[in-house]
Order: C-alpha cells, then sequence, then structure tokens
C-alpha cells in the first residue's frame, strides 16, 4: 500500500512534539492574557481619568502600540533592547513582555470603552440614590461594564493566541519549529509531509481558536439581548 | 364628499393572513371605488396595519384575492414592483431615505423605478413640495427637516410616482401633537382631488371629515362599514360602540 | 547610530517599502472584492454556498496567517501546487482579510433597517434597484470604519511575509543585522518605515471615521 502522508502525523511522537511545541506558544499566549487582564483593567480605568496629561500619555502608548506590527515590536525587544541595555532576554522573556504590553494597551482600550459607553444618566441615578461613588462603581458601572467587555476581551484573547504564532520568526522553538523539524526527518520518505504537518498545524490552531470565537459570541448575542 | 364612481378600483376578497398560528385578519372582504376614501379604524392589534401591508405585497397573505383594477395581484408570478408603481405607501415612521436629499428621495421612484424622463419628474416634483410649502426644503436633507415636514416629503415621494390609490398607515401616530395637523391638510387636500384613498388613523376627528366610508376592523374582522356620520353618531355594533366611548372618555378627560 | 550607513540603506528600504506597499494593496483590494461576495453570499442566505463562505470566514479567522502561509507556501507545493512567494502573499493575505471584510460588509448590511428596504420597496423599486440605491450606500457608510481598520490590519500583517523569503520592510531589517550586524541603525530604519507609511493612513481614517460618526448624511 502506498504510504498515507498523513500517516508523517501519527509516526513515532511526532504528533506529541508538536502539541508541546503548540504548548510553548500557548505558555507564552497564556502568561501574556493574564498580565493585560489584570494591568489593562487598571489601564483602562486610568484611561477614563479626566487629567490631560494623564490621557496624552495614555493615547501615546496605546496608539504606539497600536501602529507598529507586532512583529517589528518582537525585533524591537529582542535585538535592540538587549543591544542598547546590554542585557540579554531569551525569546520566551521577550514575546511575553511584547504580548503583555500589546495586551494590557488593547485591553485598556477596551476597559475604558466599555466604561465610557455607559450613559452618564446611570452615573446620575446612582448619585439619586445616594450611592457613594465606590457604591457607583461596584453596584451599577462595574456589572453593565464587564457584559460589555467581556466579548471583546475574548476577542482579543483569541487575536493574541493567533498572534503569537509570529515568536518562532524571533528563534522561539515551538509548534512551527518542530513541524520544519519533523518535515526535515520525514522528507525522503514522505514527500508530501510538509503539507500534512502544516494542515495539522493549522488545523491545531482552528481547534484551539474557534470554540474560544463561538464562546465570545455566544457571550455577546445572550447579553444583547437582555 | 369627493367624487366617487362606481367603478372598482382595489377589491379585496375573502383575504387570510396568518403569523405563524395566530390568525390576524381571518376573512376581509372590501371594495374600495375609484375616489373614494376608506378609513379603517379600530383597536391597536386588530390588523388593520397588516391589512394595508397586505395591499403592498409587504405581507404575504395566506388565502383569498386581491385585485387592482380588476387583475389580480396576489399571484405568485406577481412582480410586485410594478405593482406598487401604482400604489402609493406612506408609513408611520418618517421613513425618508437618509443618504439623499429630499428632492433625490422623490426623484428615486419616478426615475429609476418607473424610467421616467428626469426633467419631467423634476417639474412635477417641484409643483407637489410647493403645494406642501416645502420646495424650499428640497436640496436639504431628512436630518434637517421636522418630523411633519418629513411626513409631508413621504407624501409627496408617494404622490410623483402618479399612484392609483394611496395607502396612509398611521402616518400622524409618531409626530409632536403640533405636527399632526400639517400633514392632515395634506391628505384632506388630496381627498378634494379625488385621489383614492386606504388611511388607517386614530385622529376621530380627521376620520369623519375626510371618509367616504369607515370600515371598522375588530379582531382580524370587519366589523362594521358605514358613512362617518352614521358610524360616529350611532354605531350598530357593540364592539364599535365601546371602541368610540375610550375616544369619548379621552375626550372628556382632555377638557 | 552610524548615519553613514542609514544614508547608503535608504535606497534598499524604499524599494523594501515598495514590495511591502503592493502585497498590501493587491490584499486589501482582493480581500475587500471576497468580503463583500462573501457578505452579499451571506445576507441573501444562499443555499449552500452560505454555508461554504461560513465555513471560510471560521478557518481564515480562526488560524494566523503565518500559519496559513506556510501551509499554502510550503505545503501545498509538495501535492503539486506551487505558488510564487509573491503571490502567496498575496494570496494568504486575500484568504486572510477577506473574511475580516465580510464581517465589516456583513454588519454594514445588517444595519439598514427592515422600514428602509420596506419602503425602497414601496415606490416600486426591483431587488437589484433596492440593493443600488438604499441598501448599498447606507451600508457602506456603516462599514467605512471597519474596513478601514481592517485595511490598517492588513498592511500591518504583510509584515509576516518575510518569513517566506519576500524582500518587505522585515526582510530588509533583517537581512542588516544578519549581515552587518547594525541593529539599532536597521530597526530605527523599520520603525521610521512603517510610521511614514501607517501614521498618514491612520490619520486619514481617523479623520474619515469622526466624519462618518459624527455628521451623517446632511452635514
Amino acid at each position: 500500500m502506498q504510504d498515507l502522508g498523513i500517516n508523517v502525523i501519527f509516526e513515532g511522537s511526532n504528533l506529541l512534539r508538536l502539541l508541546i511545541g503548540l504548548w510553548v506558544t500557548m505558555r507564552i499566549a497564556i502568561v501574556a492574557i493574564a498580565i493585560s487582564v489584570v494591568f489593562g483593567i487598571a489601564f483602562g480605568i486610568v484611561m477614563t481619568v479626566k487629567n490631560t496629561f494623564v490621557q496624552i500619555v495614555a493615547r501615546l502608548y496605546l496608539e504606539a502600540v497600536r501602529i507598529i506590527p507586532i512583529l517589528v515590536w518582537l525585533f524591537l525587544f529582542y535585538f535592540g533592547l538587549t543591544k542598547v541595555l546590554h542585557i540579554h532576554l531569551g525569546a520566551e522573556v521577550v514575546s511575553v513582555i511584547v504580548f503583555s504590553l500589546w495586551g494590557i494597551a488593547e485591553m485598556g482600550d477596551i476597559v475604558r470603552g466599555a466604561i465610557t459607553s455607559l450613559p452618564a444618566h446611570q452615573r446620575a441615578s446612582g448619585r439619586a440614590l445616594g450611592l457613594t461613588d465606590l457604591q457607583i462603581y461596584r453596584y451599577i458601572i462595574i456589572p453593565q461594564a464587564v457584559r460589555r467587555l467581556i466579548p471583546a476581551a475574548i476577542n482579543l484573547a483569541t487575536r493574541m493566541i493567533k498572534t503569537t504564532s509570529l515568536v518562532v520568526l524571533i528563534g522561539v522553538v515551538e509548534v512551527l519549529k518542530v513541524g520544519q523539524q519533523i518535515i526535515e526527518v520525514s522528507i525522503l520518505k514522505t514527500p508530501s509531509a510538509s503539507f500534512w504537518v502544516y494542515a495539522c498545524i493549522f488545523a491545531l490552531y482552528f481547534i484551539i481558536c474557534y470554540p474560544i470565537s463561538l464562546w465570545s459570541k455566544k457571550l455577546e448575542l445572550k447579553w444583547q439581548n437582555q | 364628499m369627493s367624487q366617487k364612481t362606481q367603478e372598482k378600483l382595489l377589491e379585496i376578497m375573502n383575504l387570510k393572513k396568518q403569523y405563524d398560528d395566530v390568525e390576524t385578519l381571518k376573512d376581509i372582504s372590501l371594495d374600495v371605488h375609484k375616489g373614494e376614501v376608506v378609513v379603517v379604524l379600530g383597536p391597536s392589534g386588530c390588523g388593520k396595519s397588516t391589512l394595508l401591508r397586505c395591499l403592498n405585497g409587504l405581507e404575504e397573505i395566506q388565502g383569498g384575492q386581491i385585485k387592482l383594477n380588476g387583475e389580480v395581484i396576489n399571484a405568485d408570478k406577481t412582480k410586485w414592483h410594478l405593482i406598487r408603481q401604482k400604489i402609493g405607501m406612506v408609513f408611520q415612521s418618517y421613513d425618508l431615505f437618509p443618504h439623499m436629499s429630499i428632492i433625490e428621495n422623490i426623484l428615486l421612484g419616478p426615475t429609476k423605478a418607473q424610467g421616467r424622463d428626469k426633467t419631467e419628474v423634476l417639474a412635477q416634483a417641484e409643483k407637489l413640495l410647493t403645494r406642501v410649502g416645502l420646495l424650499d426644503k428640497k436640496d436639504a436633507y431628512p436630518r434637517q427637516l421636522s418630523g411633519g415636514q418629513k411626513q409631508r416629503v413621504a407624501i409627496v415621494r408617494a404622490l410623483c410616482m402618479n399612484p392609483e390609490i394611496m395607502l396612509f398607515d398611521e402616518v400622524t401616530a409618531s409626530l409632536d401633537p403640533e405636527m399632526v395637523r400639517e400633514v392632515l391638510d395634506v391628505m384632506l387636500e388630496l381627498a378634494k382631488q379625488g385621489m383614492t384613498m386606504v388611511i388607517v388613523t386614530h385622529e376621530m376627528a380627521f376620520a369623519k371629515a375626510v371618509a367616504d366610508r369607515i370600515v371598522f376592523i375588530d379582531e382580524g374582522q370587519i366589523a362594521e362599514i358605514a358613512k362617518p356620520q352614521d358610524f360616529f353618531n350611532a354605531p350598530t355594533t357593540e364592539r364599535a360602540k365601546r371602541f368610540l366611548n375610550i375616544f369619548k372618555f379621552n375626550e372628556e378627560s382632555e377638557r | 547610530m552610524d548615519f553613514d550607513f542609514i544614508v547608503k540603506s535608504i535606497p534598499l528600504y524604499v524599494k523594501a517599502a515598495e514590495v511591502t506597499l503592493e502585497l498590501s494593496f493587491w490584499g486589501i483590494l482582493l480581500s475587500l472584492i471576497i468580503g463583500f461576495i462573501c457578505s452579499l453570499v451571506i445576507y441573501y442566505k444562499v443555499k449552500l454556498l452560505a454555508q461554504v463562505v461560513q465555513i471560510y470566514i471560521e478557518l481564515s479567522r480562526n488560524t494566523p496567517l503565518l500559519i496559513q502561509l506556510f501551509f499554502l507556501y510550503y505545503g501545498f507545493a509538495k501535492i503539486g501546487i506551487k505558488f510564487e512567494a509573491y503571490s502567496c502573499a498575496i494570496f494568504g493575505l486575500a484568504f486572510l482579510g477577506g473574511s475580516y471584510m465580510a464581517e465589516a460588509f456583513r454588519s454594514g448590511l445588517e444595519a439598514v433597517s427592515k422600514i428602509q428596504i420596506e419602503t425602497g420597496l414601496s415606490v416600486g423599486l426591483n431587488r437589484w434597484q433596492l440593493m443600488r440605491y438604499i441598501i448599498l450606500p447606507q451600508a457602506f457608510s456603516v462599514a467605512i470604519p471597519a474596513i478601514g481598520a481592517n485595511a490598517i490590519f492588513l498592511l500591518k500583517e504583510t509584515s509576516v511575509v518575510s518569513a517566506i523569503a519576500l524582500a518587505d520592510l522585515m526582510f530588509v531589517a533583517k537581512d542588516l543585522i544578519g549581515m552587518y550586524y547594525k541593529t539599532t541603525e536597521a530597526l530605527t530604519m523599520l520603525v521610521v518605515a512603517y510610521l511614514i507609511i501607517l501614521l498618514p493612513i491612520s490619520l486619514l481614517l481617523t479623520f474619515i471615521e469622526r466624519k462618518v460618526r459624527h455628521a451623517g448624511f446632511g452635514n
């Protein structure tokens, strides 16, 4: 029987190796997402502060992160920072830093949007009931803002997971690199190895991201109809 | 009041309309003669708006027949966009196209759908706008107009298609009270000129003034058809009496 | 900083910027076409085709461009479908961007209210005229901010194509670092190049978006 190319995935420990490679990018994504959520919420609240200086600095940070492609940021931190500061950072650490900086900026903007999009009369009616500012936040603003921001935050998470695939380009050994290694080894025996390996990686990303996007869409629908 | 003829323009026979399992219109039969003004009254949710929407092909009907000039128009292969060029309709919400100026709103149907000559339509549109007192607004956009002005434009837009019949679906219901009059005046004027009209409204005094016949619909059926003076002074059905009492109470309480 | 080096490398960057811009142009153009067609298929609920489009959108949106490119470029080559790196990059960008543009158009189409459509019908327009004069103009004005954001997103995503050996900005910077160890200079130029391209576009879009959002029609 002719060798089916797809077997290359299941040969030896290949699939396991791919999964371990995927875990490397996931690890980066998960750590960066966790940092982004915590500091992003703080950054978002800071952005709603009515202080011109604070707003300008926050805006500059956000726009700077946004306008330059993430891959360029990775290069700047990995090659540039090490040279300027004479410190050596591992590719994985650099990745976590860059993705966190990006995530904090985007998460902050989502939080800011969720807070400021609440109609002013919500605050006013809170005050009319005699609530303190803290109570207004606790009982009126946060519960409503959370519903607006969670679907967007989940969306950001899938974007971060997808974008961590770039870390291979600054030398992190992750799923794509492992895939290339597998292809090199098996190319003679299985000429179509690269098709199946890349198809497998494509599928792996889809399997991770699709359920998350479905979830965010579901939440969005649910809260829209309430 | 108007020059009603015996010629049947619109014939509705045993019309049935269902939403899922709910029968909104049970068995409606009604003829509208050329030049006649029929006002449809009834409690909210009775199906009177649905009836108008059926006449314009915006709702599918489950039974019965609708004829315009003796021609069946509810067949499967009906080219509704051609029929609708003969039936003008004005809705409750001010439904001008927000991305077009007033004059573009009016010209769209006649020039694009009917393929008429632009200069000819433009002349007609300007004449109609003058008649409703809005010629100076012809290059404005809908958002710059008040509700009453928008509704008058919507009427002009429908008229400019030279329809054989006009349908009005509660056109004053979303207007501020002080703007109701300007729209009703336009409609009264149209009636005087002999336009065939079917009007759904809650304005009782207006209904009395404009109608040749009142059609009272309740729970998806025609409960009573009468001349306005008969209907308002001596309704024959219990349901119509109850309906009119509500309005009497409103008038009394307003005093 | 070695300014002589920077001056000498300017032509390289200009050429690379041309590659980046060219790829973006074709990628965005194709994305718009694909997205527009897909959004119409979904809007009109075309049988079967709507499901296919939905699957495409999910596949495209839930996988990274880098993996899509590798799959297209190295994967498909081995089963007999060979792309040039250049067309592969454009195709990859279009595959990714098409779904994003489809979503932008779709939300625009869905924003056109039922009453507007009924009113269009009531002045006697047929389906095609309704699309042409009522639905599309209104949908476009709603979709413009999202379309602009997607265009910038795609422009930035082109930085990934260096991975399949295309000599874009990223590639040149990497090259200069590798060959001459002029890390600071190469990276500074890279950032400057992207800023020169992206800043005006992004400012223009903010301007357009503000105009669309705050003015609407008639101001």
